[in-house]
């Protein structure tokens, strides 16, 4: 009895070690390839499926932590790549994925279909997928009780009429918190930003780490009912806040402030030492395929990057769109970043 | 002399066995994987270069970030002990209806993921919440807090385990020869609980040091400690060199509470006489008390049970009034997505990981336990809590270009998520395991050799029932500990199986009621599963086991 004990012991430990490499992630048949991604990657099974019955290949998604981790261990895994499609980098990271020569170049054929503004990669490395805006989202309701005039313009925000209402998230720790203090940047210049910043703090900007603190816990129309009738939140969460209700209201509960959006593309890629490289390029393509390009609102909440999508109901209904967006070049995010980071920390949290 | 223990009887095949199933263990999934990533950020060409190290001591504000990290650790200890070690007492000791129901629930909170409390104690705390007045939001005493409800129960279940085999008679004698009750605290019971104090304290401070959610959530933006900050160098800007620098303070700092702690424990290494648990458990007989056992379950039912409560709540608190909506709303919402499964195939997979990294974790953090309790291995002693004080994300990318390689070719496979969480859940089981087995008491060995039974015999007689029934207690709470792990599979890359916290962590992600509610439904689900898993394990163990 004990020896049978030892012996299992025994097993366990060895078959840990050596079982191992029969493991379907080094023995992937030539037909399934592995898309890797962050944690918010979602799209319906029944059009991955259409994927393999048109192209006989598998997709095997893995998925670690956000975008910056999950593109960061693709970086890390350079010599030994533990992919063959990469889904998820957004114009924040264009710079450094490109830099850091993870991806191999491919320009699908109808990329043509993708709006000009989109295409951000002259290389062709890396393929526009998606685009969403970060922008200031408002209660309606709020305002209407107090009979506040809702802000129009990041200027309106420094005002005595909106103190402490805003809540942000902190860049350091948040993408939306990132792309918010970049419209800034983007809207008042490298001389006018930091000064911006000031006036906020001054009119007790709330900052919380993520945006699930900052929507759920104290945007007055999150789950917490809290004291902040202004948040940096998404152009899709008034069409996601009817979504996600039940019974869905007839008008959304919250507004958008279309003066604050700043614009983000995400992007996929081959990754660079596939050995399937043929059934790498057939995925890039299908995700700008109709198909694809159609179940992307409703799984992510954002918007397709192919020309005349059609959008469903709830988008057209209850989204608004920037015109003209705020943005940057993506080889200056990449280049300022950190320091940009830095002084906003100085500025708004010491 | 006593260096006898529990291994004497084995055959020396299984004494080498259990030295070598936990430093194998540690050293293919903890100690390589750690080096290869450190080694990446601090000797990128073979060529080691130490100036990372000398940027995090002279930089004021990296020194800062290791300063804090180090204070909260240790307020949250010392707090977590005071406020434990009475409750280990009432729940070890004290005899009242529901007591086995109150030590399940007291577990509940170690197991759930820091984002759903974080936004539990948001609702309490922050503004327009019931106690927003004790300005409590973003702040210190916010994590504090946070930290004590979440390691309460290593406290109670430690001490406890220890506590509840105690021989009272010392006590009484004690009490007989007109020694106070504070001195007979003092002098008899806490100099036998040491082993088992300075383990709790151990770990509680290893948790609270790599704490990471509850200091995002409820610290505040300006709030960074050792773990965050390498996770944002790690994760967002990959700055390894500075990563690399930051985890090896990290892990010098670990070393040095690891050799204390282990100093502490190993000074006064009494055999201490045990009984079975029935023996030692009283009726509170006196109102004085009467009055510490309902004000110390008073405590637990403020401390734990609020936040808890909160979430109940809010689970069954839709729009259109109180209801299952939620629940409902889990299976339908979200249907035919990728990102999304079925609550069903989530605890299932839960379920699966749990008892996968259960059966790793009582093997190998078993194995050590026998190695630890026969003989004094420091190095072993530290080497098994280690991973508790190091980084997830660390340890996650270290998997990473470590295990690329066969006949380590892990990546991508499932296996690599419940061994993650059997890195954090062995430390436990250890700790659980050491001071029970090291406490058997050799005359009883002795009796029974004297008494003609053979080596294997007396093994089987004398201390297996005890292994047993540690291993149990340590089991319960490896489960527990994989049913709501969340940290360190966060940042393994790992195929598309979620569990609950997974989905718990993707509803919250997104916004609308049916989500946010989704999260909370989906978060109680996991609470009572964790608290069938250990209403289940305590029965098991009161009802085959036996007494000794």
């Amino acid at each position: 009895m004990r020896r049978l004990l030892l012996l299992a012991l025994v097993v366990t430990a060895t078959v840990g070690c050596f079982a191992a490499p029969a493991s379907p992630a080094s023995a992937a048949s030539p037909t399934t390839i592995t898309l890797v991604t962050h944690d918010s990657f979602a799209i319906s099974k029944s059009v991955l499926a259409a994927f393999t019955k048109q192209t006989g290949i598998t997709v095997k998604v893995l998925q670690s932590g956000d975008a910056g981790a999950a593109l960061n261990q693709v970086v890390l895994t350079k010599s030994n790549p533990i992919g063959d499609v990469f889904f998820g980098v957004d114009n924040t990271f264009l710079s450094r994925a490109l830099d850091a020569g993870v991806f191999a170049k491919y320009a699908p054929s109808s990329l043509s279909t993708v709006p000009k503004e989109y295409q951000l990669d002259p290389s062709h490395r890396l393929t526009p997928i998606d685009h969403g805006d970060v922008c200031i989202n408002y209660d309606k309701q709020w305002f209407a009780d107090k009979k506040v005039a809702v802000p129009k313009t990041l200027d309106d925000l420094t005002k005595p009429a909106y103190k402490g209402l805003l809540v942000v998230e902190n860049p350091a720790t948040s993408s939306p918190g990132l792309a918010f203090q970049l419209a800034t940047i983007a809207k008042y210049g490298d001389d006018g930003w930091r000064d911006y910043w000031s006036k906020l703090r001054s009119n007790d900007v709330k900052v919380d780490d993520g945006w699930e603190s900052a929507y759920d816990g104290d945007f007055t129309q999150g789950a917490n009912q809290g004291t902040h009738p202004l948040v940096v939140s998404y152009a899709s969460s008034p069409p996601a806040a009817v979504y996600y209700s039940k019974p869905q209201p007839k008008t959304s509960p919250i507004g958008t402030m279309l003066d604050s959006c700043f614009r983000q593309v995400e992007f996929a890629g081959v990754i660079k030492g596939t050995e399937h490289q043929a059934a790498a390029r057939k995925l890039v393509d299908f995700m700008l395929s109709e198909k694809f390009q159609a179940d992307i609102p409703l799984q992510m909440f954002v918007f397709p990057a192919r020309d005349g999508t059609p959008l469903p109901a709830v988008f057209t209904k209850f989204a608004e769109v920037p015109a003209t967006p705020l943005s940057l070049p993506p080889a200056d995010i990449s280049a300022h970043r950190d320091a940009w980071i830095a002084q906003w920390t100085d500025t708004v949290l010491r | 002399m006593t260096a006898s223990a529990t291994t004497r009887g084995l055959p020396r095949a299984a004494r080498v066995a259990v030295i070598a199933v936990p430093l194998v263990f540690l050293a293919v999934f903890f100690v390589y994987p750690v080096l290869a990533i450190v080694g990446r950020g601090l000797a990128p060409r073979w060529s080691v270069d130490l100036d990372p190290l000398g940027e995090v001591v002279t930089d004021a504000g990296l020194r800062h970030i290791a300063w804090f990290t180090v204070w909260q650790a240790t307020l949250s200890t010392v707090l977590t002990l005071a406020v434990g070690i009475p409750g280990a007492y009432v729940l070890a000791r004290c005899e009242f209806p529901g007591r086995r129901l109150v030590r399940a629930l007291v577990t509940v909170p170690f197991v759930l993921p820091t984002v759903v409390v974080g936004s539990a104690f948001v609702a309490l705390l922050g503004e327009g919440g019931p106690l927003a007045s004790l300005g409590l939001d973003q702040t210190l005493g916010a994590i504090l807090v946070a930290h004590v409800f979440f390691n309460y129960s290593v406290v109670v279940r430690t001490v406890g385990s220890l506590w509840s085999h105690l021989d009272p008679r010392p006590e009484e004698a004690a009490r007989v020869l007109g020694a106070s009750r504070l001195r007979t605290f003092r002098e008899v019971t806490l100099p036998a609980l040491r082993p088992a104090i300075a383990a709790a304290g151990a770990v509680v401070f290893l948790f609270t040091f790599t704490s990471f959610g509850v200091i995002l959530i409820l610290g505040g933006p300006g709030t960074a400690t050792l773990e965050t900050e390498i996770y944002r160098q790690t994760a967002q800007f990959l700055n390894l060199p500075l990563a690399a620098a930051l985890t090896v303070v990290q892990l010098v700092a670990i070393v040095v509470l690891l050799l204390l702690t282990s100093w502490i424990e190993g000074r006064q290494r009494v055999s201490l006489s045990l009984r079975a648990a029935a023996e030692t458990v009283r009726r509170p007989r006196t109102a004085g008390a009467r009055l510490f056992v309902g004000a110390n379950l008073a405590l637990m039912a403020v401390l734990l049970g609020v936040p808890i409560g909160v979430l109940v709540l809010r689970s069954f608190d839709t729009p259109s009034g109180f209801g299952l909506d939620f629940y409902r709303a889990l299976g339908e919402v979200h249907a035919g997505s990728t990102l999304f499964v079925e609550p069903v195939h989530a605890i299932a997979n839960s379920l699966r990981f749990a008892v996968a990294a259960t059966v790793i974790a009582v093997v190998v953090g078993g194995c050590a336990a026998f190695a630890l309790a026969s003989s004094r291995r420091r190095g072993l002693d530290a080497l098994v809590s280690l991973p508790l004080g190091v980084s997830a994300v660390t340890v996650g990318f270290g998997f990473l270009i470590a295990l690329d390689h066969a006949p380590l070719d892990f990546r991508g496979s499932w296996w690599l998520v419940p061994i993650a969480q059997a890195l954090v859940a062995v430390p436990f089981v250890v700790r659980v395991m050491t001071p029970v087995l090291r406490a058997i008491d050799p005359r009883l060995r002795d009796a029974a050799a004297t008494l003609g039974a053979s080596p294997a015999r007396v093994w089987r007689e004398v201390d297996l029932p005890i292994v047993a029934r540690a291993a149990l207690v340590a089991a319960g709470f490896a489960f527990a500990i994989s049913l709501g792990e969340f940290g360190a599979t966060v940042f393994i890359i790992r195929p598309d199986e979620p569990t609950l916290p997974v989905l718990v962590y993707r509803l919250l992600g997104q916004p609308g009621p049916l989500n946010f509610g989704g999260a909370m439904a989906a978060s109680v689900i996991l609470m009572g599963l964790t608290a069938l898993a250990i209403l289940g394990i305590e029965r098991f163990r009161a009802g085959t086991v036996g007494s000794f």
